[in-house]
């Protein structure tokens, strides 16, 4: 029922990972249960407790959807490679938005990603790019700042204009 | 009648001017959140909730739920007019009223939406008007088991009631107790799955994981069809909206029923999503004119609209007086219920009436006036979706991020909100249900307490969870919700071998 003329990751590879991931997640969870006490103390159940059986809960729903996912492969594809790139093409920039925002503050940042995403990705021309890219943060901080009074983190940009 | 004093007091307070205002900004956003991809409900919520945290908990909670009114009537406009659901409750909405649409009937259409949407919200305000103080009432005499056994129930009502399999519904929702149990014990005070990392000495914030989950995860899905999107027309004008309310008394069986499977859908936290599709599915089967369906039939709309709206409304039925949210944007609500520094559970009821009141009476002015919004704006809303998906893309993504910022005014908290964007994208494409990881989230701790206190009680015996009628009941109705697919399975098949 697939085409194979566009390649991808089959779904049934994605569907094993996940489910391993997922199982690998309750294994950890079950270590800290551990080091945190699962029996009863003086004051009763201990800290891991609760938890331990969840993690134990993970990892058996994990295995049975491992099971699964190994018996029945449809052949399906998770995806084409072209869209996942356009995944990624959204994911990278968002984490470098992200990963700078501690450092150039919330506005800043903002604004550069507003620009390349609509640049880059939209094919927008520079004077809608940079009307959206700087009205969007202002109106931000009018609303936030002003209205609401919600601090939102800022850079030395903001510092410099005294904001 | 000391409730319906206590109601018309609600009134009095729903209706300060202050309010009213605060209303319709609520259900305009919400539309627009209902209509733009990857702004859900709960997620639109959930940004917008430290919006409010400066403002008094009557009229934020009249703010944020009005939101969720217009997000469920907003989620109707693209599924009719584009045959894009803006939200999953309303797939099923697309199924006859987009060929109705192609026909040259959007106005019919929208209408019949919009007003089914109001029926279904209606009778089930009403329904919570009537039931909640009674349910408050039952369960301020609940202990720990209790509570514990109400949990049980509303998370087996997930493993047996949802569409997905139930062992991937198992591993969702135990992950998201998972991630309520990180930090702080709150019994013992001791520290737990931490690792040695502080940013997780707090644990994980719901509304992070619903942000992440449902706002980036729904962006990242809608990015794999790359940025075309396109846009198209709608008027809708007072002939035919008259028109139409003059065919609607017909199908009143219809709406009767889909009102009474949201009500329910909604009340066991099954939601929305499932209430539309099991009462549109009903509703083919029983029509005469079943075989048209999918084919640009009314009823095909009132249907799944109407149930969508009951169930979306009878979700705060439990929340109110169990504090047991049904669905996941009534789960943000509950938090925000907290932030305020308010109880959720039968308590409410004595001690916050005002509040209570003021918010039933919100729902039923809320409802009116998100009617009365649709009806009249649908052109405005409309040319909103014709703004293309470059340029909203990001400046969703830029509110996603200022909504995660400000919960905690924490960077980390932004940085978590990508990693449950990516986590939410692969668990939908691997088909992982996310409303039961979310509410595991905002539930676990409350769970595991009344689940530790009953254990203590008891020293240590399960058999404290069958050790009265109360409780035994809620326990037994949990695990034929928990064992419901498999109960039905071996129900056909003994019929079938019978035959």
């Amino acid at each position: 029922m697939t085409e194979r003329s566009e390649r991808g990751p089959a779904h049934k590879t994605l569907e094993i990972g996940m489910a391993l991931l997922i199982g690998v997640f309750g294994l950890v969870v079950i270590l800290g249960s551990l080091k945190a006490g699962i029996n009863w103390g003086a004051e009763g159940p201990r800290a891991g407790f609760f938890p331990f059986y969840i993690g134990a809960a993970i990892v058996v729903a994990s295995a049975i959807n491992l099971w699964h996912a190994q018996r029945d492969d449809d052949g399906r594809l998770f995806a084409e490679w072209g869209q996942l790139r356009q995944v990624m093409s959204v994911v990278v920039p968002t984490a470098i938005y992200v990963g700078s925002m501690p450092f150039i503050g919330l506005y800043v940042a903002s604004m550069v990603f507003i620009a390349w995403f609509m640049r880059w990705l939209g094919h927008y021309r520079w004077l809608t790019t940079i009307a959206v890219a700087v009205g969007m943060p202002v109106l931000t901080y009018l609303v936030f700042e002003r209205w609401f009074l919600v601090p939102l983190p800022k850079g030395p940009l903001e510092e410099w204009l005294g904001l | 009648m000391e409730e319906l004093a206590n109601l018309f007091h609600g009134f009095a307070v729903a209706l300060q001017p202050y309010n009213i205002m605060l209303m319709i900004i609520g259900i305009t956003l919400g539309v627009i959140i209902g209509v733009l991809p990857g702004l859900g409900g709960a997620n639109g919520v959930a940004i917008l909730l430290p919006l409010t945290f400066s403002m008094p908990p009557t009229s934020a909670i009249i703010m944020l739920s009005c939101i969720y009114w217009g997000a469920l009537f907003g989620g109707a406009i693209t599924s009719i007019l584009f045959n894009i659901p803006g939200e999953p409750w309303s797939v099923a909405t697309t199924f006859d009223g987009y060929p109705m649409a192609q026909q040259g009937r959007p106005g019919e259409a929208l209408t019949a939406a919009f007003t089914s949407s109001f029926v279904g919200a209606l009778f089930a305000v009403i329904m919570i008007t009537l039931v909640a103080p009674l349910v408050a009432g039952f369960a301020l005499r609940f202990g720990p088991a209790e509570k514990f056994a109400v949990y049980f129930l509303a998370f087996c009502s997930f493993v047996g009631l949802s569409k997905e399999p139930p062992f991937k519904t198992i591993a969702a929702m135990m992950m998201g107790f998972a991630l309520a149990a990180v930090g702080l014990d709150s019994i013992t005070g001791q520290l737990r799955l931490t690792f040695g990392i502080t940013e997780l000495l707090n644990g994980f914030d719901f509304l992070i994981a619903v942000i992440g989950l449902f706002g980036i995860g729904e962006i990242l899905l809608t990015m794999e069809e790359g940025l075309a999107f396109r846009g198209g027309n709608a008027t809708i004008n007072l002939r035919v909206v008259l028109q139409t309310w003059r065919e609607l008394p017909a199908y009143w069986m219809t709406s009767l029923r889909s009102c009474l499977i949201g009500c329910w859908m909604g009340v066991t936290p099954a939601g929305a999503t499932p209430a539309s599709f099991m009462s549109y599915g009903i509703a083919k089967r029983l029509s005469r004119r079943g075989n048209n369906f999918g084919k640009g039939e009314i009823e095909g709309v009132i249907a799944p609209e109407t149930a969508a709206h009951a169930a979306g409304t009878a979700a705060l039925l439990p929340m109110l007086s169990l504090g047991v949210p049904g669905s996941p944007t009534a789960a943000v609500l509950l938090g925000g219920l907290l932030i305020w520094g308010l109880q959720p559970g039968p308590m409410l009821f004595v001690e916050q009436k005002e509040f209570v009141w003021g918010l039933i009476a919100s729902m039923y002015l809320g409802n009116l006036a998100g009617l009365i919004v649709v009806l009249t704006c649908v052109p405005i809303f409309a040319a909103i979706l014709r703004v293309p998906f470059g340029i909203i893309a990001p400046l969703i993504l830029v509110l996603c991020a200022i909504g995660a910022y400000s919960v905690h005014n924490s960077t980390f908290d932004v940085m978590l909100m990508l990693v449950f964007g990516v986590l939410g994208y692969l668990l939908k494409k691997c088909n992982y249900p996310l409303a039961p990881l979310v509410l595991a989230i905002v539930l676990g701790d409350k769970a595991e307490e009344a689940f530790r206190q009953s254990l203590l009680g008891s020293q240590g015996s399960l058999g404290v969870f069958f050790s009265n009628g109360l409780v035994s009941t809620i326990m037994a109705l949990g695990l034929v919700a928990l064992f419901w697919s498999a109960i039905q399975e071996g129900y056909s098949r003994l019929r079938t071998s019978m035959a």
